[in-house]
């Protein structure tokens, strides 16, 4: 038996010894040579994409990995939300706003060598429209839904009419009414270009739906042949473990940065993804933890980058419930609030306070808004000039159980608004409920007061956000303001684009003298890299191409 | 034996039917639904109600569950509503994972763990017996995740030596007919490949091991001294046995039975998923893929999840104890 013992100890030994040796860590550095263009990017996501069909996807990771393998008509300009040209390099919009009409690029072609041209073009818009059965799933066709509403099947009514091909590079796509958001929205991932042959022989529109009703792809092109005309093309995904793509060498625009090989690796805990990159076996991740922020600061082998504000935290009023239905009240809350001591307490510096319902980097945000500053007296004043007894009380909710990018810690937001409202004027019913189904439900059906909640925007236009909240009578707002909802719908519509800039601002100004909630906060999550990883634009809609990135 | 075999498989069946109820209903009265989950804040009363129309959510429970069953008799265990891949895909890519992994731990915490209990009986009240007590004490109450926490701080961060996620360095393109990535590489016949899963696999298994290891020490040790005690011992020594013939053939051999019993308990715990240490070295097994479904209220992972561990542990443990047939012969089953 000691020689038992002394064998095993023996082995154990050898390994750690083989292991040391082993080199550090996982090689997969930045290496490559400087500027030739095969440098390896390993890039931490925070989960594995579902599916990479852009039309059947709305969670982050899937649109990210879409983004580098496929192209819209549109696109947005690196880091901001202004529409450039993507796959048309020019359109026309009609004077009734009903037609746009796209003037697309020659001599593209998709990664399997088909040719992209205007039949393709209009291939992809009509099989979205004829999505039928499970595919019309809010889950599944979320995007579609949201942009244009209805399927050729009629059962909900649809902006989409048809598109057109007149010729190879022109493409024409007919709605049923005017729209000016249109072309923000085709901005999107879920709207880009997949190349026709690959859908057909792939199978993309085969699917099982099983006994549950769920249904799951049984053709390969969502999971094996991803086919479309970006800097870079799927080679392999195994999943829990690496998407592994390569840069498409015939890419019709210029490749300005230096990767030849990217692959995203899902590592679903922050820290985890920290200490992946501080031993170097990832290049760079997303979703940073806010409590990572200083270590990644203070490292210069690090270096952490910040997405511009593309969300808002709000205190929403219900002005079903009274007193709420008072300006007065509304006004005196917002005096009470001090936003920036919360937005400086729990937001570990990635937050700015708001002061509208929109974050700056969307166009028609308002300079000229009504402000609010903190000032508990004022608020005192106000609401003993309009008659009531001090404190006034009013019931407030959060939800449990959850952590939103606007609101990492409801609990410690809430207990901070209410020791403001409660030192100042004002007597809080305290509530909470967890946030799916029971919190999410009370508020859209309009049964708190004050609430907490808070909205992330889905494309780069005023009106996913302001249009979502205050252009039609809801529950969760309880109130009916015609003048507002008349500037939005007006606003919606208007094709100019410095003049639609103009009614947003004037709506917004609208808007925050009405103040129907009280916005709080905008964070801008952060994206860490090593030190050596130059050219990412960090993008409000989370559109951030690696083609443009160069590892030193 | 063959009788006896049969018999235990048979009675496997109702325990796992009871078993497919109970987690049908209990995953069902999770609140929220895959609908919520799905949306978030979008969810609109009518976005949420369509999708449970979908997953056939508003129908009655017993309705739902006869459904399910048949599918479970014919090998449909549904497909998950994260992923909307087949479940059955799902485990055959994720059970060869926690394997690799719990082999590993086991190994670890048997070669390391069955040498130290034996060593400390031996020398019973020596220095090394109270240092390997108080260790295995520290062993067993020491929290996983943060000893996995420590371990990649200390050895993949600082030092470098090891790698800090996954199972293989992503740059490497292996191909894997098994999945088990060890065999692939020496299908592959793939060196470099080789050292490179098993660099993945040291740190999670050390972390994973060693509440295995400091539970098989004791029990050895406890084992050992028993046997020690025993008159065939002091027997065969009298007898003049060389020592070492005396530790193999009668001493160990006799202590192993309770061993055993409990490699195969930690094993079949293993096996079922080491959930904190696969999060925090982010490695794709079965414990990472059971937490996320929770999460997302993923009903047919969570059922066929579940379902699948309880065979796996009640396998193991009819293998354990059929193996007490061959390791004592005093002992038959009828």
């Amino acid at each position: 038996m000691r020689k038992s013992l002394k064998l095993s100890a023996l082995v154990l030994a050898l390994s750690l010894i083989a292991a040391a040796c082993g080199g550090d860590g996982d090689g997969g550095g930045g290496g490559g040579g400087e500027e030739e263009a095969d440098a390896t990017l390993t890039f931490g996501t925070s989960a594995d994409p579902v599916v990479l069909d852009g039309a059947l996807v709305s969670d982050g990771e899937s649109l990210r990995a879409i983004d580098q393998i496929f192209e819209g008509l549109v696109t947005l300009d690196p880091g901001t939300t202004e529409v450039v040209p993507g796959l048309a390099e020019s359109w026309e919009i009609s004077d009734d706003g009903m037609s746009y009409t796209f003037t697309l690029r020659e001599g593209v072609t998709f990664h399997d060598g088909t040719d992209f041209n205007a039949e393709a073009v209009c291939f992809n818009f009509d099989r979205w429209y004829n999505f039928t059965g499970t595919f019309q799933n809010p889950s599944a066709s979320y995007y579609w839904q949201t942009v244009f509403g209805g399927f050729s099947d009629g059962k909900t009514p649809s902006l989409y009419e048809s598109c057109e091909a007149p010729d190879e590079t022109t493409a024409t796509l007919n709605l049923t009414k005017p729209s000016a958001s249109i072309l923000g929205a085709l901005a999107l991932t879920n709207f880009t270009i997949a190349s026709p042959t690959a859908l057909e022989e792939y199978d993309a529109d085969e699917g099982r739906v099983d006994e549950e009703g769920i249904f799951s792809p049984t053709g390969t092109y969502a999971t094996e042949h991803p086919t479309g005309t970006g800097p870079f093309m799927f080679e392999s995904w195994t999943r829990g473990e690496a998407l592994t793509m390569v840069r498409n060498e015939d890419y019709w625009g210029e490749f300005e940065g230096n990767i030849g090989t990217l692959i995203f690796r899902p590592i679903a805990e922050g820290s985890a993804r920290l200490q992946a990159l501080q031993a170097g076996d990832i290049q760079g991740y997303d979703l940073v933890d806010p409590q990572d922020y200083e270590t990644i600061d203070g490292d210069d082998q690090l270096q952490l980058l910040n997405r511009p504000a593309f969300n808002v935290g709000y205190v929403g009023m219900n002005q079903a419930v009274k007193p709420l239905d008072d300006i007065e009240v509304r006004k005196a809350i917002a005096h009470a609030v001090d936003r920036q001591e919360i937005v400086d307490g729990f937001y570990a510096g990635q937050g700015v306070v708001a002061h509208e319902f929109m974050p700056p980097e969307v166009v028609g945000y308002s300079e000229e808004v009504t402000q609010y500053e903190y000032d508990p007296d004022l608020a005192t004043q106000i609401l003993e000039d309009a008659g009531y007894t001090v404190p006034v009380e009013i019931d407030f909710a959060y939800p449990t159980d959850v952590s939103r990018p606007y609101m990492p810690d409801p609990q410690a937001n809430f207990e901070a608004i209410v020791s403001d409202l409660e030192e100042c004027c004002f007597k809080v019913d305290k509530k909470s409920a967890t946030w799916s189904p029971d919190y999410l439900d009370n508020v859209d059906n309009g049964r708190y007061g004050l609430y907490l909640l808070g909205w992330t925007g889905d494309f780069g236009d005023p009106d996913n956000f302001v249009g979502t909240f205050f252009q039609t009578e809801q529950p969760a707002w309880g109130f009916n303001n015609q003048e507002i909802f008349d500037a939005l719908d007006a606003a919606e519509v208007e094709t100019d684009p410095d003049t639609r800039e103009q009614l947003y601002v004037e709506a917004n100004n609208l808007i925050m003298d009405f103040l129907p909630g009280l916005p709080y906060v905008h964070t801008e999550p952060g994206l860490a890299f090593t030190a050596n990883v130059t050219g990412y634009r960090p993008s409000p809609v989370s559109l951030e191409p690696f083609s443009i990135v160069t590892v030193e | 034996m063959l009788k006896f075999i049969v018999r235990r498989l048979i009675f496997t069946i109702p325990i796992l039917f009871g078993l497919s109820i109970l987690v049908f209903l209990f995953v069902r009265a999770l609140p929220g639904g895959p609908a919520i989950a799905l949306l978030g804040e979008r969810a609109t009363q009518e976005s949420v109600e369509q999708i449970e129309e979908e997953l056939g959510l508003d129908q009655p429970l017993p309705v739902q569950y006869m459904r399910y069953l048949t599918n479970v008799l014919s090998g449909d265990l549904g497909s998950s509503v994260s992923t909307r891949r087949p479940v059955v895909d799902e485990l055959k890519q994720r059970f060869p994972a926690t394997f690799e992994l719990a082999l590993m731990a086991m190994l670890f915490a048997v070669a390391a763990g069955i040498p130290l209990g034996y060593i400390a009986a031996k020398r019973y009240q020596g220095i090394l017996d109270n240092v390997s007590l108080v260790g295995s004490l520290l062993g067993i109450s020491f929290p996983v995740f943060f000893l996995a926490l420590l371990l990649k701080y200390v050895f993949a961060v600082k030092l470098g030596w090891l790698p800090t996620v996954g199972r293989i360095d992503v740059t490497r393109s292996l191909e894997h007919p098994t999945g088990f990535y060890l065999l692939d590489a020496i299908i592959a016949g793939d060196g470099a490949a080789f050292v490179d899963v098993l660099q993945h696999l040291i740190l999670p298994a050390i972390a994973l091991g060693t509440i295995p290891l400091a539970i098989v020490a004791r029990i050895t040790r406890a084992a050992v001294l028993d046997v020690l005690g025993e008159d065939y011992v002091r027997t065969a020594r009298a007898k003049g046995l060389d020592p070492g013939v005396v530790d193999r053939r009668h001493v160990l051999r006799n202590a192993m039975l309770p061993v055993v019993t409990v490699i195969g308990l930690q094993t079949g715990l293993l096996l079922t998923g080491a959930v904190l240490t696969e999060t925090v070295f982010a490695y794709p097994g079965l414990g990472s893929w059971i937490l996320n479904a929770i999460r997302f209220r993923d009903y047919a992972v969570i059922q066929g999840g579940i379902l699948f561990f309880a065979g796996m542990f009640i396998f193991v443990n009819l293998l354990v104890d059929v193996s007490y047939a061959f390791l004592n012969p005093r002992i038959r089953y009828r």
